[in-house]
């Protein structure tokens, strides 16, 4: 089959959907296996990246036979090296969670991309949610620490995606790319920058040297950041990954002390490295009395609603969450102390529930669902009735 | 009381034996995951030796390739007892995973070994598009016709008749023909062999892991403990010589199109009463495997 070359950063402005954006930045930051299977509103990511991959040098996209093997088939590929990406919307992302707990007990780093639309079950597809709030972090069973950032615009479908990548590079753990339906399939400008100008960051490995007959893949002993540096399959290091409770050869072992001090280590990675996340995003909150907390597509019409009634002269602020899980939790208890929170999502309120909790105080919740964000006007009234 | 009451008396324990390892492979064994979760004469103790076996012996691949990956079950532990690269999976996601390492890195060769359970009842999909794609990797089935390790109920390769746990009084569908299986889905190689046929399973799993594309390889297996001890078909040893009485060797000629032929047989009250074995589907005009077809499939215009 002949391919026409392609260039790997397309360098440029151009108008294009939230789908398109995660693709180019999956192919900016050196994405070499793509595992998938179709699911709408994220197929789109599913088309494109079938042309650009083989277009840029590497292999073909593939469709896989189910959600679950597409999980597990990244975490392979990234075992073996590569830089992996799988994308899917609500109930994929639901049989995937089993896979998830699996890379973060095997230190696995890839980006999942989630495209929220209507649930539960098969819901209201392929309408626009934002009801998988809660999923990301507590869908898999047992323990789980989440890391999942969140788009409101074209060019941040890009910019996060590269994001995604270089945190779960730099942190060996999986990064979700939470969505919604409605910024993944809108239109508008996109620019791209130079390859120079993007940051690409790469796993840590073995340093040269390393004796490789007694290789420990999990060792973090040595390192401040907890992240312990990643052998690959086929180098000679004989390295070994289970899901159980494991030792830092990665032998199982089933024992209470080392399974405190495993999970303990792989929550403080999450934690101590805080400062790689994007910080939530402030409009107008210096002076406000009332801040509307939002992310994606709600914090535009939350925008919307702010400018609207700064003009009546309400001292309205906008808190947009970039990194939703871990959720950031002296932010939202520094800003509660000084105005009133007002939630506003698409889902019949999940949100709300870390908000108030970090916030020590009930917050109203503006919401709506069946596909379409709260509107402009119904937040300002509730700015309003806030205000008052 | 005295604190001398509270000395134990550690006279009449027995004493721990000297931690000596000795095994004909002992430098491809992961000396801090011994001793095995295994019973006493279980049959994947013998898959195991016989996998070691081929990789020294009847296989040139060499051993920094090798990937040995399990899922869960008693067979699923096996990966971390050999000291080669590998994955102990989620169950049934033992070959997706090993698909995403030979995609992301053709030189590798997985080798999967895992129980019926794993491969044919939760994994069964992931095994038939394998199969489809014919992805160069080898699968070691080791079929003891029970769950083993979640204490012996049935199987999809439980024998219609046969007492498990949650079959008490006999168990009523049909059991899947695991060679049938992989066959019609499309695997390159085939073979069945029971434990009791050492050499001729290590030759076998040499042979399939130099065949290049998917090799699907039965390992009938003994579970003396949960399957055997409930069907009164005795200990191991006991297991293992009804393999040898009713094993039917056969050949690819035999077999022909009519791939029933390998149908296993059991009565219940006496056992196995027939266990074709042998090399069933060695196919010479094979097609070409898949990780090399993905680095053949697209070419640049000029």
């Amino acid at each position: 089959m002949v391919v026409d070359r392609q260039p790997k950063v397309m360098t440029g402005t151009y108008f294009k959907n939230g789908n398109w954006g995660i693709v180019e930045g999956a192919i900016a930051s050196g994405i070499a296996e793509f595992f998938a299977y179709p699911i709408s509103p994220a197929s789109e990511v599913v088309e494109y990246i079938s042309i650009r991959l083989p277009a840029v040098g590497g292999k073909a996209a593939f469709i896989v036979e189910d959600e679950i093997a597409s999980i597990n088939m990244c975490i392979g590929a990234s075992w073996a090296g590569s830089k992996v990406m799988t994308t899917t919307s609500g109930p994929g992302f639901s049989l995937k969670q089993e896979g998830i707990g699996l890379a973060f007990m095997s230190e696995t780093p890839m980006v999942i991309v989630n495209v929220q639309r209507g649930g539960p079950a098969t819901g209201l597809p392929t309408f626009s949610a934002q009801g998988d709030y809660m999923q990301v972090q507590f869908g898999t069973h047992g323990d789980y620490s989440a890391i999942a950032l969140t788009p409101w615009t074209v060019q941040e479908c890009f910019d996060l995606t590269i994001k995604a990548f270089n945190i779960s590079e730099q942190l060996r753990t999986p990064v979700i790319l939470l969505a919604d339906g409605e910024v993944s399939r809108m239109m508008e400008e996109i620019t791209i920058p130079e390859e120079k100008e993007i940051e690409v960051l790469h796993r840590k490995t073995p340093p040269k040297g390393t004796d490789k007959s007694n290789f420990n893949q999990f060792d973090a002993r040595n390192e401040p950041d907890l992240v312990p540096p990643m052998a690959h399959y086929g180098d000679g290091y004989k390295i070994f990954g289970t899901g159980l409770t494991h030792k830092i050869s990665g032998v199982p072992h089933l024992d209470e002390d080392l399974h405190i001090k495993l999970m303990g280590r792989l929550f403080k990675k999450i934690e101590i490295n805080k400062h790689l996340y994007p910080e939530p995003e402030y409009h107008f909150v210096d002076d406000a009395e009332v801040v509307i907390v939002a992310t994606g597509i709600v914090a535009r019409s939350a925008m919307e609603a702010i400018l609207e009634a700064r003009e009546k002269g309400i001292k309205a602020g906008l808190m947009r969450l970039i990194t939703v899980w871990p959720f950031p939790e002296e932010a939202v208890e520094k800003l509660a102390q000084k105005a009133k929170l007002i939630v506003a999502e698409m889902s019949m309120g999940q949100l709300i529930w870390p908000v108030e909790r970090f916030a020590r105080k009930k917050c109203k919740l503006v919401t709506r669902i069946g596909g379409t964000p709260p509107t402009p006007k119904k937040i300002l009234e509730a700015i309003e009735e806030e205000a008052k | 009381m005295a604190a001398k009451d509270l000395e134990i008396d550690t006279s009449t324990l027995v004493k721990k034996p000297k931690k000596t390892l000795q095994h004909t492979h002992d430098n491809l064994l992961r000396k801090i995951a011994i001793p095995t979760i295994y019973c006493p004469g279980c049959g994947i103790g013998t898959t195991i030796n016989a996998f070691l076996e081929a990789i020294t012996k009847y296989t040139i691949v060499p051993h920094d390739n090798i990937l040995v990956v399990s899922g869960i079950g008693c067979s699923g532990r096996a990966s971390g007892y050999v000291n080669l690269d590998g994955f102990h999976a989620l169950h049934g996601r033992a070959i997706p995973f090993a698909s995403g390492v030979e995609i992301a890195r053709p030189k590798m060769k997985p080798v999967i070994i895992s129980g019926d359970g794993d491969l044919f009842s939760i994994g069964l999909g992931h095994l038939a598009h394998a199969a489809r794609r014919n992805i160069d990797m080898t699968v070691i089935c080791v079929n003891n016709a029970i769950y083993g390790l979640t204490g012996g109920q049935d199987a999809p390769t439980t024998p219609v008749g046969a007492k498990s746990r949650t079959t008490p009084y006999g168990k009523i569908s049909f059991p899947f023909n695991l060679s049938h299986v992989a066959i019609a889905n499309g695997a390159t190689f085939c073979a069945r062999y029971t434990v009791y046929e050492f050499i001729q399973l290590a030759k076998a799993i040499g042979r399939g892991m130099t065949h290049q594309g998917f090799s699907f390889i039965e390992v009938i297996s003994n579970c003396h403990v949960n399957f055997g001890r409930r069907n009164n078909l005795g200990d191991s040893i006991a297991m293992r010589k009804m393999f040898k009485k009713v094993r039917v060797p056969m050949k690819e000629e035999d077999i022909g199109l009519d791939i029933r032929k390998t149908d296993i047989k059991y009565e219940v009250g006496k056992g196995f009463t027939r266990i074709p074995t042998g090399i069933f589907l060695n196919e010479r005009d094979k097609p070409e495997e898949f990780s090399e077809r993905i680095i053949d499939a697209y070419e640049f215009n000029k």
